[in-house]
């Protein structure tokens, strides 16, 4: 079948092409499973080389290629042409500035994830025995969820509440900080909740849900903010997360 | 041009790249990791099963089984002493791992959870052990995100979209790199003691491939071009199991939990061709099996693919015919729980559930063997007679240490990347200490910068994607799990073909500075034709058929000629380069020499190369 693209451009370096336009181009011979992706490779390598984006492992795992896939936040190569149908409009992710066609500025996005102790802190001594720290598996999965997080910014960059202040750390930060609070070995919880109770933190979130459906992760990006609020608010970390029985 | 200047420039922020900036900066060194991509975007990202470690915290085990296995596993091309570290070291780096908040999945004891493996045993090949530590089927993932947070926390510095594109050699000594910082397509050097090359692959060279868009072999390619030989070569993985015609990856976990390879007959092929490993068998062996039961029509459809079965049913019915304990079975909460993203993968792409019916499956090239060669402290060694080039520095999949021999396990990557990571990183945070800095030349980037004019300025015909997807049909065709002279001879004629079109009559439509992707991709597309060349090369000398290397008009291995590693290098002429290759260097038996030492007798000999058998 023939698909129209309908895509979202500008290019800071040409004259006459900084501000944004759109273009349109088809595409012949595409199957309904083909990713979207794809297509966009066929265009820049069959039509205009031009044509910027990101992408890199092509199967929804690196993160690179979070874009606007008609008005919804998507990875381009998690998304098949029959999700979408035969006209696909495609822009940049919204709320980071646009640096050329659908390559958007990320460091405003990885600032934010680096504000709120992204890393595992536990200061007390290692193991006498030179193993590993012990944990259980019902322990391990109460943050299962939040560590399949692959930075990709379709949470954050679907968030109304980060669209209208962007400092507010957003959705992709919180799941990150999540990861680290729910953890039993973790010991810097108490500093990640007093970080995401400042204005700019968990409380800007409006639980408007966009950001749920955007995760290509599949995660519950609202539960684990709420979680994160329900810590803040006990003052605790610990009995927040009822472990799932279903395992 | 901008010059940085840091003690350390790491080039890649994958799994070694990462392991060696974390480890040469908790070592003193000023460190500066200069990436193409987001570190986590990075390939160790997309690892799945596991990474195999001795810690024997589900069956007994002990590191000189995963030495054994490594070494039969690499058809006894790999380098005994270098394996016996690897596996040693495995422990201590899975631990520290895990000490850094790496979320392992737990045993009932709570400690680090471990599966079972292709071509991991116990007691010499006696059994299949329970080696390969997990988390569910992402294990790669977290382990570039724990890296990757761990090198924030010690503010290592990071230059993220920052393309590494050559290295500056003075009088035999590396004392930098330059690279393309891609937002604004300016170059900058990079002044530094020590580079470490951390690029990953080159799979890109296939069409039918698990690699990421960006696997170009950067860091190999500008290695050769710069006059350092590239090691094993012809040697290169072609994963049994990835999705049919995508090449998208499935696990070897999916057989570690029980899943089996089915043919167009209903059968169980694997059980004639290995009847102890059967699906588990080394890659190698299960690739070049998906392959023959394609020639005898036995493929689903014969289309060139096999079932992959991991339903429930399937796989107990297995496990209770192999009188495998009840405990054992699985049931369709088992796999959701520990093939999570395997079931995504098949159930976006494919709209076929695992749990309910078999996934389509063909081989897709996976891993590179060979690579630039070093030392077991990830020191880059410029010959057969391992003289190093100071300042230079290697790890990961674009290094060739050599642990892998002719072919990978399973898992051994990761062990790969986070022990010669390791190492790497506190060899580099010595050698620093004690180093002069060398002066950069005062033409330090002139040459590549011509070179990035002359792709920009093409104004030919031949468009990278045209020149990059033949490239990648000849080695699927010619250069792909079964050789012959012929096949080989098409190849190289192929890709010179290729070559005089990439440098005479390309065609560039990206004529700006920002982001210019177009650009990147073309000089990227060198980079893979210089590297394709190589393989080809390497793989026509090599007559014999070992591990990866499948000769079709050499069939058997030969160690009395060929119990050495091949040697390509380039005489620098970029448009039509020649090669010498060379097989002086003899793979290291050491284990096996001392077992003779010992005077254990030959059936006992472990380490003595001898028929592989699964």
């Amino acid at each position: 079948m023939d698909v129209t693209f309908k895509i979202r451009r500008q290019n800071p370096d040409l004259p006459g092409k900084e501000k944004p336009y759109w273009q349109e181009f088809v595409l012949g011979d595409v199957e309904p499973t083909d990713r979207v992706l794809e297509m966009l490779h066929r265009i820049k390598w069959e039509q205009d080389g031009s044509l910027s984006l990101r992408r890199s492992c092509a199967h929804g795992i690196c993160g690179s290629d979070a874009m606007r896939i008609n008005g919804v936040n998507r990875l381009a190569c998690k998304i098949l042409v029959r999700d979408v149908g035969e006209r696909i409009q495609i822009e940049p992710i919204l709320g980071l500035p646009v640096i050329k066609d659908l390559i958007v500025d990320m460091e405003p996005f990885f600032d934010h994830y680096r504000q709120v102790m992204p890393f595992f802190v536990n200061d007390d001594p290692l193991p006498a025995d030179g193993r590993e720290r012990l944990q259980t598996q019902a322990d391990r999965e109460l943050f299962d969820d939040t560590t399949k997080c692959i930075l990709c910014a379709c949470c954050t960059t679907s968030c109304p509440s980060f669209w209208a202040n962007g400092h507010y750390v957003g959705p992709a930060a919180i799941v990150q900080a999540h990861r680290f609070i729910f953890d039993t070995r973790d010991q810097a919880g108490k500093e990640r909740l007093d970080i995401l109770s400042e204005p700019n933190g968990v409380w800007r979130c409006r639980t408007i849900f966009n950001c749920t459906p955007a995760c290509p992760r599949e995660i519950e990006v609202t539960k684990a903010i709420g979680e994160v609020k329900l810590a803040i608010r006990k003052g605790k970390t610990i009995g927040i997360i009822q472990p799932d029985v279903s395992h | 041009m901008q010059v940085h200047k840091h003690d350390a420039i790491i080039i890649g922020a994958g799994g070694a790249g990462l392991m060696a900036a974390l480890y040469a900066s908790k070592g003193g060194a000023d460190v500066a990791v200069v990436s193409k991509l987001y570190p986590t975007r990075s390939h160790t990202g997309t690892a799945q099963g596991g990474i195999g470690a001795a810690l024997g915290n589900l069956d007994e085990d002990k590191p000189i089984y995963h030495t054994y296995d490594t070494v039969k596993g690499g058809d006894y091309l790999t380098d005994q002493h270098a394996a016996k570290i690897l596996a040693e070291n495995a422990v201590d780096a899975v631990i520290e791992l895990e000490h850094m908040g790496l979320p392992f999945d737990r045993t009932s004891e709570k400690r680090i959870s471990q599966r079972r493996f292709g071509g991991h045993t116990r007691n010499f090949g006696e059994q299949l052990v329970r080696r390969a530590c997990h988390a569910a089927d992402r294990t790669g993932h977290m382990i570039l995100q724990t890296l990757y947070q761990q090198c924030i926390k010690n503010e290592v510095s990071f230059f993220d979209e920052f393309q590494v594109v050559d290295m500056i050699v003075v009088d035999g000594v590396c004392a930098g790199v330059v690279a393309i910082e891609l937002g604004t397509g300016e170059f900058h050097i990079f002044h530094g003691k020590a580079s470490f090359f951390a690029t990953g692959g080159w799979g890109r060279c296939w069409s039918v491939t698990s690699n990421a868009h960006s696997l170009t072999g950067d860091g190999a390619a500008i290695a050769l071009r710069r006059g350092l030989p590239l090691e094993d070569m012809e040697f290169f993985q072609f994963h049994p199991t990835g999705i049919y015609r995508m090449g998208i990856l499935i696990t070897e976990g999916v057989r570690g939990e029980g899943g089996v390879l089915i043919n167009s007959q209903g059968e169980r092929f694997m059980e004639r061709y290995a009847p102890n490993a059967k699906d588990l068998a080394s890659r190698d062996v299960v690739s070049r099996a998906i392959y023959l039961e394609t020639r005898a029509g036995r493929s689903i459809k014969n289309r060139g693919y096999v079932h992959l079965d991991v339903r429930p049913g399937t796989v107990n019915r297995y496990f209770a015919e192999e009188g495998r304990d009840r405990g054992d079975f699985i049931d369709d909460a088992t796999v959701e729980r520990k093939l999570p993203d395997i079931l995504d993968f098949c159930r976006t792409y494919l709209g076929v559930d695992p749990v309910k019916e078999p996934m389509p499956v063909q081989p897709t090239a996976h891993y590179a063997m060979g690579g630039i060669p070093t030392n077991v402290d990830a020191e880059v060694i410029i010959d057969a007679a391992g003289n190093v080039m100071p300042g230079a520095y290697a790890a990961g999949e674009t290094a060739c240490v050599s642990v892998h021999g002719a072919n990978r396990l399973g898992t051994n990557s990761l062990v790969d990347l986070v022990v010669f990571g390791r190492r790497g990183g506190m060899k580099v945070a010595e050698f620093v200490k004690g180093a002069d800095w060398v002066p950069l030349p005062s033409d330090a980037g002139a040459e590549i910068r011509a070179e990035f004019d002359r792709i920009r300025g093409g104004s030919g015909s031949s468009r990278p994607g045209e020149l990059r997807a033949k490239m990648q049909a000849t080695m699927m065709d010619n250069i792909g799990v079964f050789r012959t002279e012929e096949t080989l001879q098409q190849g190289i004629s192929d890709l010179a073909e290729l070559r005089e079109r990439f440098h005479k009559d390309l065609q560039i439509d990206d004529k700006s500075r920002v982001f210019n992707t177009d650009l990147m991709e073309a000089w990227e597309l060198g980079c893979l034709l210089d590297l394709a060349d190589v393989t080809a090369r390497a793989a026509f000398e090599r007559k014999e058929s070992r591990g990866a290397h499948s000769r079709e008009d050499f069939k058997r291995r030969d160690d009395e000629n060929w119990l050495a590693h091949s040697l390509v290098s380039h005489d620098g002429n970029l448009a039509s380069p020649s090669y010498a290759v060379n097989f002086d260097k003899k793979v290291d038996l050491s284990l096996w020499e001392e077992e003779i030492r010992q005077g254990l007798p030959e059936d006992q000999q472990k380490f003595r190369p001898k028929e592989r058998v699964y």
